[in-house]
């Protein structure tokens, strides 16, 4: 399993692995919305946790289809699923992986874009924090909806048709809690359902990705 | 003889063959009944006037999108714990009509919403709600369309339906934390007894939803009837085939 | 150490091979033959757990397995020693240079997978069987786009795997010049009308 952990985060740091596209895309969006909103500072400020969250979610959703597919179409993935490694443990590491290659430069970089959107000092804490426990979870709903759509020629859109109602909860405690802090208000609530959620993503995702994953397989 | 037999798409189409016929019948009935007492025979709500009336549609066909996706869901256990062949069709069956049931409930809600509210959408915990089962309502039928294997896409689908479920259940309960909403509250509590709306609309709101149940319940096995055949039709073909 | 009783196996809801029978003791290799579509692939890949039998049993503990498919599994950005020293370490086996000399690898160590020519990935792919530290190999048409030369080394390298005790089940229609029992498959073959098994095809109209 952690084997399989260095050699994904190895994969997507090489040539071509595609680590800086979900970083990119997260830029691209912070600096778009604001030519988009006007320069007005309340605004912003106001927007800026949820636009932020929003990027992170979609420059999450960029990447997602990478998790399985690239290993399916080279027949690695095959090859794994009848070595010792669990189909669960695989989808662990592979979720691992992403988060760590993804939703964790992401995090680093929010509280610099925060700044663009005038953001109150309570953000620069709970921006990143809030993405911090809620990036997991993205990631591992987002392991899930690729390996449903793992065997599909072009599954992306279906992959992010399947995932966007999925997010739906991540999403909502997240930018509620960055907003909350932002705004110096109670964070306990949010903060405790957001942590749930990722938690309970890692707990139980992992046996419904790799059943789906052994089925695509056979 | 238990009740798994029906399982058997030959038994299945043999009992659902028989009954379709009355189911039919008694669904006209009632969807007419209660419809037609609804919208004409009773008076107009001093306060709503007779937009009112569109409860008669909304109320019922805002339950049925919510139970079809129960329905599916217990389907899809059957076909992963059991694997009747029956049970995974009907839950593709019923993907369609509980869109239909969703998009008529969001759009008689916004009809509705606009003299009442003075907005055709609000993102109020209910509504958003909607638009979320709505949303997976597509996945799930997008993902059926997506496989040519009808055993990997039950498989598929049915854990998409329990999974989403869950995540379902999870939206509900943040949109409510989000948002404390608009939306009134329910008007036919079954479990307090003690209701919102007078007899004089009640009783032809029950004939109604009674009606839109079995409305569900007939087009479901007329669909699932279709797309037994639609098997057989393949299975046939392939035989051909290889003969 | 493998067993096969009853089996039924099919692809895409079609039933291919009924009733296959076969037993592989230790040293022993067995050849699949059988025209094309007759089921090699997916009968090594039920063997291989990668899809489930459609009735009967096969017998065998899955540790002792290691399968090699179509398609080898080489990642184009790691260099060939990172490629197996991944798989190495996934079946928790030693050392990789070992396997390097005997499939002539060598010399392409640092070279990246995506820079290697069909025949030097074959041999990659083959590798990952020595590394394994398996004792059943399931092969499907191993010797693909292998030169002669590197056919008649990978018919070295089974035999010594045969002497150690491990067993070799392969579909090939190359001679490695081993002794080993030749399976025809087509005796186990499924014809036209007796495929039932689908449950829409049962009798009697509707």
């Amino acid at each position: 399993m952690k084997a399989l952990l260095i050699r994904d985060i190895r994969l997507a740091m090489r040539a071509g692995g595609g680590f800086g596209l979900a970083l990119g895309f997260f830029l691209i969006v912070a600096v778009l919305v604001p030519f988009a909103v006007g320069p007005h500072g309340d605004l912003l400020s106001a927007i800026g946790p949820g636009v932020l969250w929003v990027g992170a979610m979609l420059a999450c959703l960029l990447s997602l289809d990478r998790i399985f597919q690239l290993d399916f179409e080279d027949g690695s993935l095959a090859l794994l699923a009848t070595s010792p490694i669990p189909a669960e443990a695989m989808v662990m590491a592979k979720a691992t992986a992403h988060w760590l290659t993804t939703g964790l430069p992401l995090v680093a970089l929010s509280p610099v874009l925060a700044v663009f959107f005038n953001a109150a000092p309570g953000a620069y804490l709970w921006l990143p924090v809030s993405l911090l426990i809620g990036t997991p979870a993205l990631s591992m709903i987002g392991a899930f909806g690729a390996a449903l759509t793992v065997g599909l020629k072009r599954g992306g859109l279906l992959l992010s048709l399947l995932v966007l109602p999925l997010y739906v909860p991540t999403l909502i405690f997240g930018a509620e809690l960055a907003r909350r802090g932002a705004e110096g208000a109670a964070v306990q609530t949010p903060l405790l359902l957001l942590t749930g959620i990722s938690l309970a993503s890692f707990a139980a995702l992992p046996f419904a990705a790799g059943l789906v994953l052994r089925v695509n397989l056979r | 003889m238990s009740l798994w037999e029906y399982a058997n798409p030959k038994k299945f189409m043999d009992l659902s063959g028989r009954l379709m016929p009355w189911l039919s019948w008694l669904t006209a009935g009632f969807v007419a009944v209660g419809l037609i007492w609804g919208f004409f025979f009773t008076p107009d709500d001093y306060r709503q006037g007779s937009t009112v009336k569109i409860i008669y549609l909304h109320v019922p066909s805002a339950l049925m999108a919510i139970n079809t996706w129960l329905m599916m869901l217990v389907a899809s256990l059957i076909w992963l714990v059991r694997r009747h062949n029956v049970s995974a069709l009907a839950a593709r069956a019923a993907a369609p009509v509980g869109v239909a049931m969703t998009l008529i409930a969001l759009a008689t809600g916004a009809i509705w919403g606009k003299p009442m509210w003075g907005t055709y959408w609000a993102w109020d915990p209910r509504l958003t709600s909607f638009l979320i089962l709505f949303l997976f309502y597509l996945g799930y039928m997008a993902l059926w369309a997506a496989i040519e294997d009808r055993d990997t896409a039950a498989d598929l689908t049915s854990v998409l339906c329990i999974v989403g479920s869950v995540f379902a259940v999870l939206s509900r309960y943040a949109v409510n934390f989000w948002n404390q909403g608009l939306h009134q509250g329910t008007s036919v509590p079954v479990a307090t007894g003690n209701r919102s709306v007078d007899d004089v609309f009640f009783i032809p709101l029950v004939i109604a939803m009674v009606g839109f149940g079995l409305l569900f319940v007939t087009l479901l096995l007329l669909r699932t009837r279709t797309e037994i055949r639609l098997e057989r039709l393949k299975a046939l073909e392939r035989r051909e085939r290889l003969a | 150490m493998i067993t096969v009783r009853n089996l039924c196996v099919g692809r895409g809801g079609v039933a291919l091979l009924r009733s296959v029978e076969f037993t592989a003791d230790s040293g022993q290799m067995l050849v699949l033959r059988g025209p094309n579509g007759v089921g090699k692939t997916t009968l090594l890949r039920s063997l291989a757990g990668l899809q489930p039998a459609w009735e009967g049993e096969i017998a065998v503990d899955p540790e002792d397995i290691v399968y090699a498919g179509h398609q080898d599994g080489i990642k184009a950005q790691l260099s060939v020693s990172e490629n197996l020293r991944f798989w190495a370490e996934v079946f928790g086996f030693g050392p990789i240079d070992a396997a390097l000399e005997r499939f002539g690898l060598m010399a392409l160590a640092d070279r990246p997978g995506g820079a290697l020519s069909a025949g030097q990935k074959r041999r990659l792919g083959l590798a990952r069987l020595a590394v394994s530290g398996r004792r059943i190999w399931l092969l499907d048409e191993p010797t693909v786009s292998l030169d002669s030369d590197s056919t008649a080394r990978f018919g070295d390298i089974i035999r010594a795997h045969l002497k150690d005790g491990g067993v070799v089940i392969a579909a090939t229609h190359i001679d490695l010049g081993i002794e080993g029992s030749v399976l025809d498959l087509g005796r186990w073959r499924v014809t036209g009308e007796d495929q039932s098994g689908d449950p829409f095809l049962t009798e009697g109209a509707f």
